[in-house]
């Protein structure tokens, strides 16, 4: 594979400055409505707050990519002497857990960094957070070429992990006969 | 479809454990927006003015906003109305924070409970799910506590839940209703929501709210936080500093504490320390909150910080906001802010009115030194002014001994002690706790809203329009040069006219029909706030904030479809505010209540302050009474309410018409 060049979107985050409003979820799971703003609903959002107020825990956590099996184990950390809760600081939407997915359907939900077009000057989660806690860069590296996975595709892989190959072709089959009629 | 609300109300009847889920009509939200405003409707058709507080017949209501669960920054408020056990009107208390976005992305705009559970129960709403749980296992648990066991029974770490302490349970009428970081605390809600048997209500929700036109609101919330961007961080000159910026007073944030240690006053708003602040005092104060202030929090959808994560080495985390710091340590003339703070994390463990507990306790101190006390009513209680504080507590939400008595406020204990008890009370307002301020000069906007309040609390009134004149021309000019939220430019004109001193100062300036005008205008926001679900705190509270009566309108109408202009906004109002004060006419308030505490000012005008009053309820429609008039009832579709006024016979038609 050829090297190109690769613009890499960084959002930076400040627990410390975090308020704990949710407003990025407001905005995240609002702008990804469809017609775009036509909705709000946090569940939907592809940043989500984890927060614990008596222990002081807060924080942000981006969706990343979809995986049909949990760990084999669980990771814990403690930081400064704050312990977080297995799993906090992992950005799967997962089997194990109910954050990243769609409320209703269970499809999984990744942050897309607010592809727009046009472009958004940042991303939708930084620019309603008025408190910095989130901030973003952007630099340039050389990556490997690769092969992108479409969101088609990935909603597809965990619906047939979800409910079994045969299920989900026959319902195809089904809803494009009804389609057509 | 339903914008903005999701067109249902879950009605729990709880004598008979019936849960229903009951579509509303569209009709009554534009009619009357929705939160404080459809709250007092359903009040109104529902319970019957002879309905005492603690009977099953009286109904809870919990509400959210109209605008609340939108992306509309700041519309997070939970409106909770009853008929108050304090002041036997109707009661309506608010709490911002998380919970009521949970219930509306559970499908509900409203939650209204009626009938008494006969054992202690939680409720439990999973979107569709609803479930009356069993809470024996709660009982005597704290507010705080009591959420983190639900939360941790139901495995369920998202759920918001807001739950009553001991002295809800035991129904002292300070009682609150506590929810993370906020709390409805006034005139006796929690007291009715124990009396009804709810030790709880946790909440999550996931279901997606719409908007009616998508781009053009998400334009205007855009435009609020760019302008909350630039506002808050730029102070007002010689406003201070905890009210210059926006939000919430900034109590958490701030550490200078002259003006409220010196202004306002110590014990049961008793003795004013005028030289309290040292540089000494600043520098203990300002390492106590240091200390115990681990972060400071905002509320859903907003972006200050007016709450505060509060951590004291060796006892358990709580959170708080606002005064309440203040309000136990200078009650109890305690000079150490620590106590503030540990008797406070007891306080909202119990789930207690900040306000007013602090001075009921204080109260009946004075009440032991004047005699009217004995020693037998304090039998072992310490005899340090923190020990004392903390054992009284302990007595009232118990309801033990003298604590049974002073559960009830200073009004009704006084009543109920007797013996010139009643001139120790001297900080009420229609039966109900005051800030504890008492001042020299007659301020008549602040009498009138401390007269006409139906929530008889200065702080739900009060807001846009500055509290004094500015002191230099150049600040009034510098002022009023951006001050696009004034509903009439005349507003900018009482500003740049009014003076410290001299004939334009108070109580004469501004004149009587302005002092109208300006009192209007700040309940006008108010109310506003209140029907949609926006914290005060970014629009009726602060000067200067980023929702106003010349943005509301399209904001409302992009949310929610409504067809709605500013004079259509200002008839919504009016009609919410006329009904609120039908229904509290039926329930006796006459103008006889409306009347400041006797000595909230040296320098009184009896004529002038008889002036105000006539000529604000003329302003309103009502009748010197304070009772709105049929002609106004009829402009606003009101006549339902007319005709049960004039049966009961409190509109004695042609009489009232004459007087007015
Ligand atoms: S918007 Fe910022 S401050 Fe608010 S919860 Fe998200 S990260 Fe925290
Ligand atoms: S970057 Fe965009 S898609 Fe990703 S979490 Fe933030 S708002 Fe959502
Ligand atoms: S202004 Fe303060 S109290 Fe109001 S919603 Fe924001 S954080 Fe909460």
């Amino acid at each position: 594979m050829s090297k190109v060049k690769k613009k890499i979107k960084v959002i930076k985050i400040d627990l410390d400055k975090c308020n704990g409003c949710r407003a990025c979820e407001v905005i995240c799971s609002s702008f990804h409505a469809k017609p775009k703003y036509s909705s709000n609903n946090p569940a939907r959002s592809r940043i989500r707050l984890i927060r614990e107020p008596l222990r002081d825990v807060y924080l942000p956590v981006y969706a990343g990519e979809y995986t049909k099996a949990e760990c084999m184990g669980r990771d814990k950390y403690v930081i400064d002497g704050k312990e977080y809760n297995e799993c906090d600081f992992c950005r799967a939407s997962c089997p194990s857990r109910d954050v990243f997915k769609e409320p209703d359907s269970g499809l999984p939900l990744k942050c897309d960094m607010c592809e727009d077009d046009p472009p958004q000057e940042k991303p939708l989660c930084v620019q309603w957070c008025l408190n910095d806690a989130l901030t973003y860069e952007e630099r340039e590296e050389e990556v490997e070429e690769e092969v992108k996975q479409e969101d088609v595709e990935i909603g597809l892989e965990s619906m047939i992990n979800q409910y079994g190959l045969q299920k989900v072709m026959d319902t195809i089959a089904r809803i494009s006969i009804s389609k057509k009629e | 479809m339903r914008y903005a609300e999701t067109g249902y109300n879950l009605e729990i009847d709880l004598s008979r454990g019936n849960v229903e889920r009951l579509e509303t009509d569209p009709r009554l939200t534009e009619l009357y927006l929705g939160g404080l405003g459809t709250n007092t409707k359903i009040l109104w058709d529902r319970v019957p003015p002879e309905t005492e507080p603690f009977s099953s017949d009286n109904q809870l209501i919990f509400s959210t906003g109209l605008l609340v669960a939108t992306p509309a920054p700041g519309a997070n408020r939970t409106i909770v109305t009853t008929y108050s056990p304090q002041t036997l009107l109707m009661g309506y208390s608010m709490m911002g924070g998380f919970w009521a976005p949970e219930l509306k992305h559970a499908g509900y705009d409203k939650l209204i409970f009626r009938g008494k559970s006969p054992n202690l129960i939680y409720v439990w709403i999973n979107n569709d799910k609803v479930e009356i749980r069993d809470a024996s296992h709660l009982r005597g648990k704290g507010a705080v506590e009591t959420s983190e066991l639900i939360r941790q029974e139901l495995n369920e770490p998202g759920a918001q839940v807001a739950a009553i302490g001991l002295a809800g349970e035991n129904k002292v009428y300070m009682a609150s209703i506590e929810q993370g970081r906020s709390s409805a605390s006034r005139l006796g809600i929690g007291a009715v929501m124990g009396d009804k048997g709810i030790k709880a209500i946790a909440v999550r929700g996931t279901r997606d709210i719409n908007i009616a036109r998508p781009s053009e609101f998400i334009n205007l919330c855009n435009d609020v936080l760019q302008y909350i961007k630039i506002r808050a961080p730029k102070l007002v000159p010689e406003v201070m500093p905890i009210l210059a910026g926006l939000g919430s007073p900034q109590e958490m944030a701030h550490y200078d504490e002259k003006w409220h240690t010196e202004n306002f006053m110590w014990g049961n708003a008793r003795v004013r320390r005028k030289d309290f602040w040292n540089k000494e005092i600043e520098k203990k104060w300002k390492e106590t909150l240091e200390t115990v202030r681990t972060r400071l929090i905002s509320c859903y959808n907003c972006p200050m910080k007016c709450g505060a994560i509060i951590s004291v080495p060796g006892i358990s985390t709580y959170m708080m906001k606002c005064f309440s710091k203040l309000t136990y340590t200078m009650a109890a003339f305690v000079e150490d802010l620590d106590f503030g703070f540990k008797i406070a994390q007891r306080a909202t463990e119990y789930g207690v009115d900040g306000f007013s507990t602090p001075q009921v306790m204080a109260f009946a101190f004075e009440l032991k030194e004047a005699g009217i006390l004995t020693d037998a009513d304090f039998a072992g209680c310490p005899s340090d002014n923190e020990g004392k504080f903390y054992w009284l507590l302990d007595r009232i939400v118990r309801r033990e001994g003298i604590g049974d008595v002073l559960a009830n406020g200073t009004y009704w204990a006084a009543q109920q002690i007797g013996k010139g008890a009643e001139e120790y009370a001297h900080n009420n307002i229609k039966k109900h706790e005051q800030l504890p301020l008492k001042l020299g000069m007659l301020n008549p906007i602040y009498y009138l809203m401390y007269c006409t309040g139906e929530k008889a609390n200065i702080t739900q009134i009060e807001g846009n329009f500055p509290q004094a004149p500015f002191s230099t021309m150049e600040l009034k000019e510098e002022f009023v040069k951006d001050w696009v939220q004034v509903p009439d430019e005349k507003f900018k004109k009482y500003v740049l006219d009014w003076e410290m001193r001299g004939e334009r100062s108070m109580p004469f300036y501004p004149p009587v029909d302005a002092c109208c005008e300006i009192v209007e205008w700040q309940e006008m926001m108010h109310h506003i706030d209140d029907a949609v679900g926006v914290c005060a705190g970014l629009s009726s509270f602060p000067l200067k904030p980023p929702y106003h009566i010349h943005n509301y309108p399209q904001i409302i109408s992009s949310a929610t479809g409504i067809d709605m202009d500013e004079s259509g906004l200002k008839q919504v109002y009016k009609r919410n505010r006329t009904l609120l004060r039908a229904v509290n006419v039926r329930r006796g308030l006459r103008r006889e209540d409306e009347k400041p505490p006797e000595d909230h000012w040296k320098k009184r005008f009896p004529e002038l302050e008889k002036k105000l009053l006539d000529t604000y309820y003329q302003y309103k429609g009502w009748d010197l009474q304070g009772i709105p008039t049929k002609k106004t009832l009829h402009e606003l579709a009101l006549d339902y309410v007319a005709e049960d006024l004039e049966q009961r016979g409190i509109i004695k038609n042609e009489q009232s018409e004459e007087e007015n």
